[in-house]
């Protein structure tokens, strides 16, 4: 088989061993309704509880809390929405221009269907300012919307000095924490947190559930509408299976947990010192100190990042870009501007991101070919004379 | 992932004549880093054939593809046959490209465009006439037409893919709808008018009379600091109007005028005549 080194995990994670064990029996042996009346459905019920708790469990949540959703999309659909319908009166959402679109784009379509939205910035580190924060809040301020870390550059906002702030207004606070989930500490007991979006895929469950916390007493309207199912907030016929495994995920995480601070942050930052060492014009996105112990996110400079994603790809590594050829786009990652990356190294971007599964001899492997990638890219590159002058005068 | 032709990938993976060439005869540079890709063409010309041919590209795949697809194509050729290959000629040379990243294709057809009005001496590059249109890839309503007709556009968003315009901030995109309605309402209103020699449709008449004025009767003149455009068709009579130092000679403006018919009766139809516009 060919050689395969997957460092994209803020994309989408392998699912773990125990997990696709654990979910297995609940298609062809245990495949009954919930919603039942007989034993055989009706005992399922149970299952769906306990993976509730175990999701409460990582979460430092109340199981009533918790409710299941399809994917970290409709969470955060379901929250924006919810939250909107149960204050009608109130017109105005605040959220930031680095969100994922799952949020991003439904302001915006939000924004064109008469709602006001206001995007507050990021600095060059991706960071937010909290006087803008402050600043914005207003009367009709139905909701703040903002992630506890970024996909693309791992960067982690100051999720609980903004909730203080959001909080003294008395404003439902919303967060999409997506990347944070199974990657960092969280108590929900203690947060100042209404609402949080998480993921299965992202945390080694499979692809197709979600799940959604509302912090009890915060008001809220379903977004799905139906039947009773979790306790009248999100129709549906429950997906037991991935719901079994999504249970088994988190707890798999809260084990792991430590492993993510201290392992993995240690291939991360050895991979990222190995390249920013070995590799010129290569710089790192993002604040260095404030953010996920997984993720990476550098620019080679004068190169495009399609092309390198396409030579990484010939020899086995899996990683991703904020180039506009990749983003399906045809201009670069929209949390690479707002940070205000120059274009010409916005262009070259490449997103690197651990998980529990990565190895050190793989961090070695991926070290050892980055730099021929880009020499050969600046080689075809007409600013590699340029390049050569800047270089020269850096030196010199 | 983009699904990218074998041909692409070995282009992309083994790229042809990427370099430079000393004293090239002919440079033609376009893009830019900000856009997210940059294409410099050098050309070397012996007796107006093309002998060698050299790329430096910044960008994706498939615009360093298409870069050394373009050399491959060029090299042996006259100046005139070069002139003659447009983006679909590239896109087709790879076994085409996705829909998305046609832009490559226009962008070594822009790139050999600059080459050769560089080697005719023509001081400003035919790509950069016409007023901008797409404010955030620096795209003119002139490429903008050219690429609708010589590629059957009918979408925005098809305008994006081949020429980037309005892929930023979409506040072109007016401006793009008018064009897209403007060329094919031309078409429409000759629809009635116009006995279309067989098989050929009213749309790709003027499509065919656009590419014949813009590949081989507009170099030509601007070699001589003139230029010709197309103002309308009415029935077989095309009205095109003469500017630059055309207009200044009114004897060289008869010869003018039976040039462009025959070469329009040449490669667009027997039937056609040119008349001078507002006359
Ligand atoms: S002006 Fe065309 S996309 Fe911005």
């Amino acid at each position: 088989m060919k050689k395969l080194v997957y460092v994209d995990n803020n994309a989408t994670t392998r699912v773990a061993d125990e997990v696709l064990e654990e979910m297995l029996p609940y298609f062809t042996e245990h495949y009954g309704n919930p919603s039942s009346m007989h034993t055989f459905g009706g005992k399922l019920y149970r299952k769906i509880d306990e993976a509730r708790a175990k999701v409460a469990d990582l979460l430092g949540a109340d199981h009533s809390e918790i409710i299941f959703t399809s994917c970290g999309t409709e969470s955060d659909n379901a929250a924006v929405r919810g939250t909107l319908e149960a204050y009608p009166n109130k017109r105005h959402i605040i959220t930031t221009r680095v969100e994922h679109p799952a949020v991003l784009s439904l302001c915006q379509y939000l924004a064109r269907t008469g709602y006001e939205v206001t995007e507050l910035h990021v600095d060059n580190n991706g960071l937010l300012d909290l006087e803008e924060l402050r600043s914005s809040i207003r009367q009709d301020t139905a909701l703040v919307s903002i992630m506890y870390a970024n996909n693309e550059t791992g960067v982690i906002f100051p999720i609980e000095e903004i909730g203080e702030i959001v909080k003294e207004k008395g404003i439902t606070f919303h967060c999409d924490a997506v990347q944070a989930v199974g990657k960092l500490p969280l108590d929900m007991s203690k947060s100042t947190i209404d609402m949080l979006s998480l993921s299965g895929h992202k945390l080694h469950a499979p692809k197709g559930v979600g799940a959604l916390y509302i912090k009890k007493g915060v008001k809220f309207k379903p977004f799905i509408l139906g039947g009773h199912h979790e306790n009248n907030r999100r129709a549906g016929t429950e997906n037991v299976p991935y719901i079994v495994a999504l249970g088994k995920a988190c707890e798999l995480a809260k084990k792991y947990l430590a492993e993510e601070q201290t392992r993995v942050r240690k291939l991360r930052d050895k991979l990222e010192n190995e390249i920013l060492f070995r590799v010129p014009n290569a710089r790192l996105n993002g604040h260095k100190t404030f953010r996920l112990p997984n993720t990476t996110n550098i620019s080679f400079e004068y190169v495009e990042g399609e092309a390198i994603l396409l030579l990484l790809d010939e020899v086995g590594i899996c990683a991703s870009s904020g180039s506009a050829c990749t983003s399906g786009s045809l201009e670069p990652s929209h949390v690479l501007r707002a940070m205000g990356v120059p274009f010409t190294a916005a262009h070259g971007s490449i997103r690197f991101s651990m998980s529990r599964y990565n190895t050190e001899e793989e961090m070695d492997y991926i070290a050892e070919h980055i730099p021929p990638v880009i020499r050969r890219l600046k080689e075809i590159s007409p600013y590699a004379a340029e390049i050569e002058k800047l270089e020269l005068a850096r030196k010199g | 992932m983009w699904e990218y032709s074998k041909k692409v990938m070995d282009h992309f993976l083994h790229p042809r004549n990427v370099g430079e060439i000393e004293n090239a005869d002919a440079i033609g540079e376009i893009g830019n880093i900000a856009c997210g890709d940059a294409l410099r063409l050098y050309l070397k010309l012996k007796d107006g054939r093309i002998v060698d041919a050299k790329f430096k590209t910044f960008g994706c795949g498939s615009a360093i593809a298409a870069a050394s697809a373009l050399t491959e194509m060029v090299i042996g050729k006259t100046i005139e046959d070069a002139s003659r290959i447009t983006n679909q000629d590239i896109a087709n040379y790879l076994d085409g490209l996705p829909e998305a990243k046609m832009h490559c294709s226009v962008m070594g057809m822009e790139a050999l465009e600059a080459a050769i009005a560089n080697y005719r001496g023509v001081k400003i590059k035919p790509t950069e006439e016409g007023t901008i249109i797409c404010k955030c890839f620096g795209v003119t309503d002139n490429i903008i037409k050219r690429v609708i007709l010589s590629n059957h556009l009918t979408t925005i968003e098809q305008v994006t893919h081949y020429t980037k315009a309005g892929g930023g901030c979409k506040s072109c995109h007016p401006e793009i709808q008018k064009i897209l309605d403007e060329v094919w309402a031309k078409g429409e209103l000759v629809t009635p008018k116009v006995k279309p020699p067989k098989k050929m449709t009213n749309i790709r008449k003027i499509q065919l009379i656009q590419e014949t004025i813009d590949r081989e009767i507009r170099p030509v003149l601007m070699l001589d600091g003139g230029d010709v455009e197309l103002v309308d068709i009415e029935d077989n009579t095309v009205y095109v109007s003469f500017r630059g130092s055309c207009t200044e000679c009114p004897s060289s403006k008869v010869t003018l005028k039976s040039t462009v018919e025959s070469k329009l009766k040449e490669f667009v139809s027997e039937d056609l005549v040119v008349e001078e516009a507002g006359l």
